[in-house]
């Protein structure tokens, strides 16, 4: 076993950070740029998501995997397209934002 | 082959072991008494005499952040500091253990403010004795040449930092003669460091001291990981380890450049002593003159020093204390609401051991306060009449202190 924490990069070395997301980001398509316009561009999700788990496309894909919520994808669009939705109205976790049980 | 003997302060002969030791690379920020060390180092620097990368820093934090930064990458890296100093740096003297880096750094003893003092007593690198970092104390200005020098060995076998500790002013800037091997000898007995744990390589990029997780897990191999405990529990097995290490090192040393220091412990007129004084650093020195004055009374006293004080030498000071009446303390230092660490340490060492004397704790020397062989006796024959009277333990005895008036 190792004497230190050390690991070569690589999707998912930091395990499954998306266990700890308690905001999900939902794209809504209709509004996103990219998709509008039907070709890679603005991709400013991409751009900004600190985890590298946003991929580029028409529109961009979100890895939920390892997506934490932080929120960075869905302040920077342009287009407002990105929404975040706590993720007890998905069904996966029982306590929302504000720390209240989910109803 | 002779050493060549000068007469030097203890600063003098830590900068000359740094130098012997080759180091690569030196980042310090100055404070009393540590200053003249890395003055010292700087204009070898500047002169062209040690091919040393000498990084001048804003701050104590960041000494130790380029230590890191260096040594990570293999390279022999120096420092030095004292008191606030190594407060500031606290963060980052966590951080050194815990990437298992072979740091060396002096730490000239000195008290903690407030209220604010630059004279020698022990709190400051007591405070970070958790840390992980292999301390240990010298009672000379040769112990701490040939103890800074023996510290990268023992740094580099085990892959943990070690923190040379001695008294300011009462060492630092305290001349007395010193011999200083040929460079030969020292390369002989400390080769270069060359099996670092972390290898920086463009070519196989490595995260190196990412999150770790509670559990264990397995890595972009499949390989399993350790969690924190995991990596901890290794790093404690490591000071242990040093246990062994650090004499082993004394004595390669001894067979090198001919001085021994005593691995963990050291002592004087120990052999039939049924009273021993114990402490490390300078006031052990101190304590000799006070043995010798007490058996001059008939009183069988002698010295036990604490050379190693992390890792704390257990079982070596209970083979040393068996049988014994008293064991006496003097810390220059203090846990503040209980007592002094080493104190502690000791007291708690010894309990359940067979023969195992009574342990005394007295504080002294605190902010410089001055204390004299004779203050010490006065305290070993206040501790012996305590003991004649039935004490098996007893509170903490403050030498020299005046709070009446």
């Amino acid at each position: 076993m190792s004497e230190i924490s050390m690991s070569r990069p690589a999707v998912g070395e930091a395990g499954r950070t998306g266990d700890w997301r308690n905001n999900r980001p939902v794209m809504d398509a209709a509004k996103c740029l990219a998709v509008k316009q039907g070709r890679v561009t603005c991709q400013i999700c991409w751009v900004y998501c600190p985890d590298g788990c946003i991929a580029q496309g028409v529109g961009p894909v979100i890895d939920l995997t390892y997506c934490k919520g932080c929120g960075i994808c869905a302040e920077e669009c342009p287009a407002g397209a990105i929404e975040m939705q706590p993720e007890s109205i998905h069904g996966v976790c029982a306590v929302d934002e504000t720390g209240e049980a989910a109803r | 082959m002779s050493d060549q003997v000068s007469v030097m302060t203890g600063n003098e002969a830590a900068a000359n072991a740094a130098r012997l030791a080759r180091v690569q690379v030196i980042a310090a920020y100055p404070i009393t008494p540590q200053s003249p060390v890395v003055e010292q180092l700087a204009a070898w620097v500047e002169s062209g005499e040690l091919p040393a990368e000498f990084v001048a820093v804003e701050s104590e934090h960041s000494a130790m952040t380029v230590c890191i930064g260096a040594s990570t990458v293999g390279a022999r890296t120096f420092t030095a500091t004292s008191s606030n100093g190594l407060a500031y740096m606290t963060e980052q003297v966590w951080w050194a253990p815990g990437a298992r880096l072979p740091i060396v750094m002096c730490v000239v003893n000195r008290a903690m403010a407030a209220p604010w003092n630059v004279l020698n007593d022990q709190q400051d690198s007591m405070s970070v004795r958790d840390a992980g970092w292999v301390q240990l104390f010298c009672r000379d200005n040769q112990e701490i040449l040939d103890t800074t020098v023996q510290a990268y060995r023992i740094a580099e076998r085990l892959h943990v930092p070690v923190m040379v500790c001695y008294d300011g002013f009462l060492l630092s800037h305290t001349m007395m003669p010193v011999a200083v091997p040929a460079p030969e000898q020292i390369d002989a007995f400390l080769p270069p460091f060359t099996e670092p744990f972390t290898v920086v390589d463009p070519g196989d990029p490595h995260n190196i001291g990412p999150v770790v997780m509670a559990e264990p897990r397995a890595d972009e191999t499949g390989a399993t990981r350790g969690g924190y405990m995991e990596i901890r529990a290794l790093h404690h097995r490591a000071l242990l380890d040093a246990l062994a290490v650090i004499p082993e090192t004394d004595a390669e040393y001894a067979s090198v450049v001919g001085r021994s220091w005593g691995g963990l412990t050291w002592e004087h007129l120990l052999d039939d002593a049924e009273v021993v004084l114990v402490a490390a650093g300078s006031l052990g020195t101190q304590l000799t003159v006070t043995a010798e004055q007490l058996r001059a009374e008939g009183v069988k006293a002698g010295v036990l020093g604490i050379r190693a004080y992390r890792p704390f030498p257990v079982e070596a000071l209970r083979a040393k204390l068996a049988g014994r009446r008293l064991a006496l303390v003097f810390d220059k230092a203090l846990s503040y609401g209980y007592e002094g660490p080493i104190c502690s340490d000791l007291r708690g060492a010894m309990l359940g051991a067979d023969g195992a004397p009574a342990v005394f704790g007295a504080v002294c020397g605190l902010g410089g306060r001055d204390v004299s062989p004779e203050d010490l006796a006065e305290a070993a024959r206040r501790a012996l009449t305590d003991l004649d009277a039935g004490a098996r333990t007893r509170e903490t005895d403050w030498i020299n202190l005046h709070l009446e008036g």
